[in-house]
């Protein structure tokens, strides 16, 4: 008896691999992420949240896509750059937000932190998404940097080096507190 | 004398080809695991927006995604070219969204709950009103971890 003739295997197997090749995708997603809050209850809709003003940063961005900040129309740089300034406040300066003594319990000490400044990022419904992507990329790159300089001076090591116990401790230093605010119509809607 | 004899015996012999069958399943199985079949077919044209700060997300498996951007350019003289949302293989409307994301939570294991992330593919021209709208919606379906998923920027 003869052997069996196997060298179609092979056509057959090329074949099976180009139709998986040609249907499947490769792409991992990945993106920004983020919380958003909690639904309003339905009794308390129209309470605001009394937040002092030194303790808010506010940025705008107009139908036109033109990004203001303060009364000033900055640029992504120097949106980084105001923002790690607001949300570390060093000086202490009266309108930036409050340092507020907290104990941090890895670092086992005190740490003066700006616990309850908020940066509201305000659109307007004919805002281009991708304007507002590059505000929020900026802003979290602000964050970051800050993370990254307090753990080389604290740990001597970069932030994505750092174990789980001291992000967690970092990240109390520099919560991140990006407000997903809610939109105003000011200029032409959809 | 048969010793000098050129012909006979002096052949190139043919290559073993068995193993070749083996070599390409075992390419297959590769790209059968890193990969996963394509879920939709894409019917809003969508070119994400580039980021710096972006995280690959965590578990595939317990997202769903939300594409909103304009119908590709087959289906815009059937459809315009007015921003539209789509979920799975249709288009829909901002308000069926919190269907969807219930429907789509409640298929997934009790443990993968936790874990539930919406992903929202948006094109880059779009305006924020119906991202906003969207997001509205997330937050009264109790969808709050969501992803802007976005192309690395160089």
């Amino acid at each position: 008896m003869p052997g069996l003739n196997t060298s179609s295997t092979a056509d057959i197997s090329f074949m099976l691999l180009i139709f998986f090749l040609t249907t499947t995708s490769m792409d991992t997603d990945a993106g920004l992420a983020r919380t958003l809050p909690k639904p309003p209850e339905e009794n308390q809709e129209n309470v605001e949240m009394k937040v002092k003003e030194r303790n808010i940063l506010n940025i705008r961005v107009n139908k036109d896509n033109m990004v203001m900040m303060g009364d000033a129309y900055p640029t992504l740089d120097e949106i980084k750059e105001r923002a790690k300034e607001f949300i570390k406040n060093e000086k202490n300066d009266p309108h930036m937000p409050e340092l507020v003594p907290e104990k941090i319990k890895y670092l086992g000490r005190t740490v003066l932190i700006t616990k309850n400044h908020v940066i509201s990022v305000q659109t307007d419904r004919g805002t281009d998404y991708g304007v507002y992507i590059l505000v929020q990329d900026a802003l979290i790159s602000a964050y970051n940097e800050l993370r990254n300089e307090f753990a080389l001076a604290e740990f001597g090591h970069a932030y994505e080096f750092c174990n789980d116990d001291e992000k967690k401790a970092i990240r109390e230093i520099y919560p991140q507190k990006i407000s997903e605010a809610e939109p105003k119509k000011y200029g032409q809607a959809l | 004398m048969s010793r000098f004899n050129k012909d006979g015996g002096r052949e190139m012999p043919e290559m073993n080809t068995s193993s070749l069958p083996d070599l390409i399943f075992t390419i297959l199985f590769f790209f059968m695991m890193v990969t996963s079949m394509r879920e939709v077919t894409m019917m809003v044209k969508v070119v994400k927006p580039k980021a710096t700060q972006i995280e690959k997300l965590a578990r595939k498996s317990c997202t769903s995604f939300i594409y909103i951007g304009q119908p590709t350019d087959m289906l815009k003289s059937q459809y315009g070219s007015g921003t539209r949302i789509q979920l799975n293989d249709r288009y829909a409307e901002v308000s069926e969204v919190y269907d969807f994301v219930n429907a789509d939570r409640n298929s997934m294991a009790e443990s993968d709950k936790a874990f539930y992330t919406v992903s929202l593919k948006v094109d880059q021209r779009t305006p924020m009103g119906i991202v906003t709208d969207v997001k509205q919606v997330l937050r009264k379906a109790f969808a709050l971890k969501i992803v802007y998923s976005s192309e690395k920027a160089k």
